[in-house]
Parts: C-alpha cells; structure tokens; sequence
C-alpha cells in the first residue's frame, strides 16, 4: 500500500506534515528565546534573577505538560485518525501564541500577567504534545519500509528549523524596531505573527488525506477501543514504552536542548554576549547542521536507528565541557589585551528607584580592542538619601566577539547539532517501528515527549538552577545533561536493538 | 548478555528510590538556604516542580528495572 505510493505524493505529505509542525515548533520557541525580555515584562522590575528563573520555570511548565497532550491527543489520533487530530493541536498551538502576544504585561494587570501566560504556555504544551506523534506516524505510515527513516528525518528538521525561524524573525524584528521599542512591545510581534502561519497550514492540512494504514484499520473494524489502555496496562507494550523511554529518547531530549537551547542561554547569560551575536552564531550552526538531519536519517534505513543514535549521546557526554570552557575563556575579558583598547565617554543615565526617594545612576563605557572585539563596562551605583552613594559591582555586558572567535564559535555550535541530528534524525522511524498501529500515536508520543520535552526541555531550567548552587562553577549545570545522556546511553547500549522493523503494518 | 541485563536490572530498581532521595534532600537544603520570603517560595516552587516531574519517572525506572530482571527484555534482539 504505502510502497505504491508515488514519490510526488509522498514528498506532498512530508511537505504539509512539516510545514505544520515547523510552525508549531516556532510558536513553541519564540517564549524561549525572549525569555529574559518577558521576564522582565511579566515580573516586578526588582525580582532581578528570579525574573528569569520564573520565566524559565512558566516555559518548564510548557514542556512539562507535554506528555499529557501525548497522552490526550494521542488516544485521540488512534481512535478517530491521524489527520484531524494534528489539524486540531495546530488550532490551539496558533490561538495560545497569539494570544501571548496580547497579554498586558506586570505594570499594566499585575500578577494576572504571568498567569494568563502561564496557562497559555500550558495549552502550547498540550499542543504540541500531540502535534509530533500525530506527524511522525502519519509520515511514516506512508513511506516505503526501507525509506522509513529517510521520509521521517524530514520531520525532524523541523523542531531545528522552527528554533531557527523563531531566531530569525526575533533578530529580523529588533533590528527593524529598535532594542527599546523591542523591549517595551515589539517582541510581541513573533507571537502575533505566528496566526498568519497557522493559518497557511491548516489550510494546506485540510487537504491531506488520512493515513492509508490507519484509514484500513478502521475499514476493517480494528480501531483500538481504548488506546491508553491498550498501551500502558499491556505489559508487552508497556515495557517497549519504558525502554524507548530510557534508553533512547532521554539521552535524546537532553542532547537536543544542550547543543541548540542551553548554548545559546549560555552564550548569552554566562559568557554576556550582545543579543544578536549569540542569535547569529546559532542561527548560522543550526543552517549548516540541518541537512545532516535528513543524511543520518537516510543512513539509519542502511545501518539501523541504534548506533547512530548511541553515538550522538556519547560524543555529547565526551565533548561538551571542554566546548563549554572554551566559550567561557574566549569571552573571558579578563584575558583580553586592552593596552590597545579605546574607550568611549561613559554615557551616564539617572533613574528613581520605585517607592524610595533614592536614584540609580548608571554609567556605560564601550571598550573597543584592537582585534575588532567590544564590550561595555557598565558601572550602576545607587545614590541614597539616607546612606549617600552605594557603589555597585561593575558589569560587563554586551560582548561582541572578533571575527575568528564568532567563527569558532559557529563552528563549536555547529558540532553539538551535529550531535542533535546524530541522536534525533533516525528517533522519529525508530519509535514508529517499535509500536502497532493502532496504538501507534499514543504509545510512541509518551515516551517522546517524556525524553524530549521533560528531560530535554528542562535542560536550561535545572542547569541554571545548579550552576546557582553556592560553590559551583559555570560549568556546573552541565552534569545534568552528561549523567541522563551516560545513563540512557548505558541502557540504550545494553538493551536495544539494532534491527529494524521492515512492516509497520500491524 | 541477558546476564548483564538482568544484572544491571538490579542497579536501575535501586537507583530509582536513589535519584529521589537524592533530589529530595537537596530541595530541602536550597529551601532551607534562602534568604527572604520570596527566594524562599521561588526555591519550593522550582523544587517543588523537579520532585513533581521526577517522581513517576524514577518510579517508572524501578518498573524498567523490574522487567529487566524479570528477563522480559532477554527475548528481544542482541544488539550488533
């Protein structure tokens, strides 16, 4: 059925599954990349850290309920089909996003700002919980056996692909409007974008058919009736749940969100570079990475899922303190030569403090190398009534890197999306063989997004968290993702197979 | 092989009780470090998500553990 499939029509559903959820990926991103600039909008301007950490923990909250928009949209896509569920998880994700972009913010409503975005994030989530299965399986389901990995690594580009588009149209928007006017309301322009996009695609998932697996199933009467039942209380099913679990989309999920959402976090709130610099060298890393997506895919149809997947995690656990110590000495300016160094007259700003009759006076001073590398020493002192002036703790902010180190840079970016595509190209047809049809969506959503969204997603979140803890270093956080990419690539070592299914068809 | 996974079975039982214990205590000492009222809500509300998410999956590891030791997973392919 599915190898009869002309290869016009194949590339028709790859395109219009993808397209979908590219555009749910980028209604899902946009909260993470402008997560300090909605913190500041959502919280009281003196929570400082915290504004942040909040934030972080309102985008946990998203991924967090993934899994149960798996469970529900998942038990959904196996009792009514595959297309009409992910067309109503697209509706959601486009209505949530939107509506984020209309939230008034802290000033305006108070506390009730965060938590209207707090819910809406929840329905993103819940969203996108049953978005990925629906299309992976859907795709799959239309391939030929041994291509499976080849025509679902497409889908996986998107998750990459939605990241990057989120990037560009943030970068593209603050650099039309303007750093202040992005900071006051600009940066809910992304948001409100993304219903024209929504839109497009659900005009074009209208015109999909169901899938032909599924569609024969349901001729046939074989449509599960219960499918969560069927998934998690069968103890044959149940056990493949667990080991995809934890020995493949674990180690996946946390190699995914290190290499693309904690560099960048990284590179921005650690090392301090400029807002667009720290952008930039993702963006170009995930553009030269992502046809790697489609080639480790292609691969996994010749060698098989396992290795290739395995071999990610463990290039990943190896490699990444030593990539992330080398961002932090070469953005380190206390090793930077600035004999030659120019400095500009310090532009100096004076600004009450909220409910005191105090003023903080802030002084910035750009400092030009000779290398082409800049920074601004930013020096904020609070003048009191009561205690005279307080001086504050310098702070370096801003940093613009020379040419060869933002080169490097990309270079060192680029080769932990490498590892992104090693472990996540062939995940999508590796999961879809593990699981029958007619528990297909359910069974293999829940461990995805498990894997991807609670332990991946929760990479910035509980890295920052340790790297906050007294006594530990800026690489600290990196234990998290190191110890569940060892434990999953122990496991997956141990207890997967490296054989593919050739018929999905059961 | 089987051996090494009925083996290893054993390590993953214990290690679910284990990683809990483990995040349990640290919440309790970040808690019990924080300053004001408010770092100290920010820090239950943090830890008090982690114990929430972790906690069925570490159980679901015990189950995984359980299943490898019974030797549910000996039947399927060795790995090559």
């Amino acid at each position: 059925m599915s190898e009869a499939l002309p290869k016009n029509s194949i590339f028709k559903v790859i395109g219009a599954s993808s397209l979908g959820t590219l555009i749910e990926w980028y209604d899902f991103y946009i909260f993470g990349s402008l997560a300090v600039i909605i913190g500041d909008q959502l919280f009281p301007k003196d929570a400082g850290a915290s504004a942040l950490i909040n934030t972080l923990a309102i985008f946990a909250a998203g991924f967090i309920v993934r899994p149960f928009g798996a469970l529900v949209f998942g038990r959904l896509g196996d009792l009514i089909g595959r297309k009409y569920t992910f067309l109503l998880t697209l509706v959601l994700m486009g209505g949530s996003t939107f509506l984020i972009g209309l939230v008034p913010s802290y000033k305006s409503i108070g506390y009730a700002a965060p938590v209207l975005v707090l819910v809406l994030r929840l329905i993103q989530g819940l969203a996108l919980g049953g978005e990925y299965g629906g299309a992976a399986t859907y795709v799959a389901e239309h391939a030929p056996k041994n291509k499976r990995g080849f025509f679902t690594s497409w889908i996986q580009t998107t998750a990459t692909l939605g990241l990057f588009l989120s990037l560009g149209i943030i970068v593209m928007t603050k650099n039309v409007l303007g750093a202040d006017t992005f900071a006051d309301w600009g940066w809910r322009i992304p948001f409100l974008l993304s219903i024209l996009l929504v839109v497009v695609s659900i005009y074009i998932r209208m015109k999909m058919h169901e899938s032909p697996m599924f569609s024969k199933l349901k001729a046939e009467g074989n449509v599960s009736k219960n499918p969560l039942k069927e998934s998690f209380n069968n103890k044959a099913n149940f056990k493949m749940v667990l080991l995809a679990l934890f020995g493949a989309t674990m180690g996946q999920g946390v190699i995914w969100y290190t290499g693309q959402f904690y560099a960048q976090s990284f590179l921005e709130n650690t090392c301090k570079l400029n807002f667009n610099d720290s952008r930039y060298i993702l963006l170009w890393g995930i553009a030269f990475a992502t046809p790697f997506f489609v080639i480790f895919g292609a691969w996994s149809d010749r060698v098989g899922r396992k290795w290739i997947m395995l071999g990610g995690m463990l290039l990943g656990i190896i490699f990444y303190r030593p990539i992330y110590q080398t961002f932090l000495d070469d953005t380190d300016t206390s090793k930077m030569d600035l004999s030659l160094a120019n400095y500009s007259k310090p532009s100096v700003k004076r600004e009450l403090i909220d409910g005191t009759p105090d003023s903080l006076y802030t002084a910035t001073t750009k400092v030009l190398l000779s290398n082409g590398a800049s920074f601004n020493r930013v020096q904020a002192d609070t003048i009191s009534k009561t205690s005279g002036i307080l001086t504050g703790k310098e702070i370096i902010k801003d940093k613009i890197l020379p040419t060869s180190i933002f080169w490097k840079f990309v270079g060192l970016i680029f080769f932990q999306i490498l590892l992104v595509t090693m472990v996540y190209g062939p995940i999508a047809a590796f999961l879809v063989e593990l699981f029958p049809t007619k528990i297909r969506y359910t069974s293999m959503s829940l461990p995805y997004h498990i894997g991807n969204g609670v332990f991946g997603g929760l990479v910035p979140f509980i890295a920052t968290l340790i790297a906050s803890f007294s006594g530990s270093t800026p690489l600290s956080g990196l234990w998290y993702p190191i110890g569940i990419a060892t434990l999953s690539l122990i496991i997956g070592t141990v207890y997967l197979s490296n054989k593919k299914d050739e018929s999905i068809n059961d | 092989m089987n051996r090494l996974k009925k083996l290893l079975g054993i390590i993953w039982i214990a290690l679910g009780p284990l990683a809990m214990a483990f995040l349990f205590l640290q919440a309790i000492d970040k808690v019990g470090l924080a300053h004001s009222d408010i770092e100290r809500m920010n820090t239950i509300l943090q830890w008090g998500i982690i114990l929430f998410i972790f906690f069925p999956i570490s159980l679901g590891l015990v189950v995984f553990g359980f299943y490898a030791w019974k030797g549910e997973y000996d039947q399927l392919e060795n790995p090559d």
